[in-house]
């Protein structure tokens, strides 16, 4: 019971953690039509800015800023400086960001080289919390209390507020709408004589930011080290393909099936883990292959 | 779907850039001398590696040119097949299943092709741009399979001390046969390929490229068509990934890694994917960089020089260096571009 309690939490924290990378990468391919499969190497780069600023100025916190700011930055960036000038060019936008995954790995390496990264979270994340599950009673009746890694459960809050936030700002604001709006028709946006490359550069922003973020918290969960870009890309991939290419709530359901169905695998069948996550792709695939959340496209 | 494989310029025929008769036969003839002017290294590391590498890239050149399915799994199909000769043939890690080579080879072939057509089956769920992405994620799911599965795949380390068949009491694995043999399968898969693109068969493949639903429309079975198109690149790919293996002498989760998938894209993308000349271009530049870009340069950062190669060329020739070559020919030779013969070395 205890192990499938702490499983099941596990699979909570590491379905936040993918929830924070795949849903700036749902939310730029929902309006862009942009497969940025350099997503990943933001997340780590993310994690490696966010390690030397917290390292430099010993606040975890500006770490968490600069890793966020330095990727939102990188993205407007990327969106400014190349995909503005392959908007509609799906595949060639898609090979660039191959491209460029491909040559920021290689300068991380250079510059970070293989070690693996770790750092501390402030003080009052480090340690445990006794949550309130009763695992059994002391003689005298007092309960004893399950407990779980503190940062963890901060992980996982941040995932409920970043997505609970996103949904707001997507389904509340102006700007939201103006997103949303775009993800339906991009043309008919452009025509009410909105600037839309105003919005793709803050949909970049976000998602990129939201990597940079997921980097640096993440980082701090599990590590940073040469490989990581891969793997997240991955989970990106599997989440949104199970979710829904483009919805932010796709993103959110697939990352806790997925996250879920990770952990549970690792747990109770350890070699085969990789494979209930790719069953679980397949299956969703086979039965709905826009995603669970995604609309069929015509 | 219509604009993933030419972006931006109207689709071709592959007659558009042409690839004479004249042109095929020097190929053929430098081809067929290069060992006796070479020396081992050469015939070996360069050539033979080319050939090999431009054979898994033209069967992803088969389904992103013809098909307009960009498949990142073509490498991992190669793999498996390799996978396969080490855990039916024998290897020095003593856990092949011993099996002569007439049977090991042919069952490394069949289940190549089967993955690919499973890949297939899934990837053409979706269309477009997702293809890529669940066909990454597929080719991510084996390599990772195979590096925490010990009872099949012997996880991280695989397996070595794989080797091919000595017949006729030739070596195989001795760089001139190996050279011919990977020549005769890549003449072979490339024949194969640029004849099925004048079938009926490849012709329908490639309008269901242009326009799936008119074709739909107008009775094609547009779902069978593709499958049976990854079947046959998965063929193709399986051959490869057989010389692959003996290539190498070993197998590793390394040898299907992401990293290796992408730089099979990159090779047919950069060699041009109109034709199938164009991958084994890109496999022969793409080798040469990798044996000699460390005497001009950091080795350590080859693959920064790689991505910003394949940026510069994604940028600006949407055809590869085929591309490039078709332009060059065009403005040299104005008049009869027709004749124009490919350089291939």
């Amino acid at each position: 019971m205890k192990m499938f309690i702490l499983t099941f939490l596990n699979g909570l924290t590491l379905a936040a953690l993918y929830f924070l990378v795949a849903s700036g990468f749902t939310l730029v391919f929902g309006l862009m039509r942009n497969v940025n499969l350099a997503h990943g190497s933001l997340y780590l780069l993310g994690g490696y800015i966010g390690y030397e600023a917290a390292n430099q100025t010993h606040n975890w916190f500006l770490g968490v800023a600069a890793g966020t700011l330095a990727m939102a930055v990188a993205g407007v960036l990327l969106q400014v400086l190349v995909f503005r000038w392959l908007e509609g060019q799906e595949l060639r936008q898609t090979l660039v960001t191959i491209g460029i995954s491909i040559i920021a790995a290689d300068l991380m390496l250079a510059v970070w080289s293989g070690n693996t990264y770790q750092f501390d979270p402030p003080a009052w994340l480090i340690g445990t919390t006794q949550l309130p599950i009763v695992l059994a009673h002391k003689s005298d009746g007092t309960p004893i209390l399950l407990p779980y890694p503190t940062y963890r459960l901060f992980l996982l809050a941040a995932g409920l507020v970043i997505g609970v936030a996103l949904w707001l700002f997507i389904n509340k604001t102006r700007i939201g709408m103006m997103i949303r709006a775009g993800v339906d028709d991009r043309g008919m946006l452009d025509a009410t004589g909105i600037n839309v490359h105003v919005i793709f550069g803050i949909v970049f922003a976000i998602g990129a930011g939201l990597a940079g973020f997921a980097g640096v918290v993440g980082g701090t969960a599990l590590s940073i080290a040469p490989g990581e870009d891969v793997r997240y890309l991955l989970a990106s991939l599997v989440v949104v393909i199970v979710g829904g290419l483009g919805s932010v709530t796709g993103a959110a359901l697939g990352a806790l099936i997925i996250g879920l169905a990770e952990q549970f695998g690792l747990a109770y069948f350890p070699t085969y883990g990789i494979v209930l996550t790719f069953v679980i792709m397949v299956a969703a695939l086979a039965f709905r292959p826009q995603g669970l959340m995604g609309k069929a496209r015509l | 779907m219509t604009d993933i494989t030419t972006p931006g310029s109207t689709l071709a025929t592959p007659a558009e850039i042409p690839v004479s008769v004249v042109g095929h036969v020097i190929a053929a003839v430098l081809l067929l001398l290069f060992p006796a002017l070479s020396s081992d290294f050469f015939t070996f590391q360069i050539g033979a590696y080319s050939l090999v590498m431009g054979t898994i890239a033209l069967s992803l050149m088969l389904l992103a040119g013809y098909g307009g399915m960009v498949s990142l799994a073509q490498m991992s199909v190669a793999g498996l097949a390799g996978y396969m000769i080490a855990i039916f043939g024998t290897n020095s890690s003593g856990a092949g299943l011993g099996w002569p080579w007439f049977l090991a080879i042919p069952a490394a072939l069949v289940i190549g092709t089967l993955l690919s057509t499973v890949v297939g089956l899934l990837a053409i769920r979706t269309e477009g741009i997702y293809t890529i992405v669940i066909t990454l994620a597929i080719a991510m799911a084996l390599y990772f399979f195979t590096q925490q599965n010990v009872e099949i795949f012997n996880g991280h380390s695989g397996f070595a001390g794989i080797a091919p068949p000595v017949l006729f009491g030739i070596d195989w694995r001795a760089p001139k046969p190996f050279y011919y043999l990977s020549l005769a399968v890549a003449a072979l898969s490339y024949a194969a390929v640029l004849y099925a693109s004048r079938t009926p068969f490849g012709l329908s493949v490639q309008a269901i490229r242009d326009n799936a639903r008119r074709m739909e429309a107008i009775g094609y079975n547009v779902a069978a068509h593709r499958i049976a198109t990854y079947a046959l690149a998965g063929l193709i790919a399986a051959l490869a990934g057989v010389l692959l293996v003996w290539f190498d002498g070993r197998i590793s989760p390394g040898t299907i890694s992401v990293d290796r998938a992408v730089k099979i894209l990159i090779i047919a993308v950069v060699g041009g994917l109109r034709h199938p000349a164009g991958p084994f271009l890109g496999a022969i530049l793409f080798v040469l960089l990798q044996n000699f870009a460390i005497d001009f340069v950091n080795p350590e950062r080859f693959n920064t020089y790689i991505g910003v190669a394949f940026l510069i060329v994604v940028l600006t020739s949407p055809d590869g260096l085929l591309g490039l070559l078709g332009k060059l020919g065009n403005t040299a030779n104005a008049a009869g571009a027709a004749n124009k013969s490919l350089p291939e070395s």
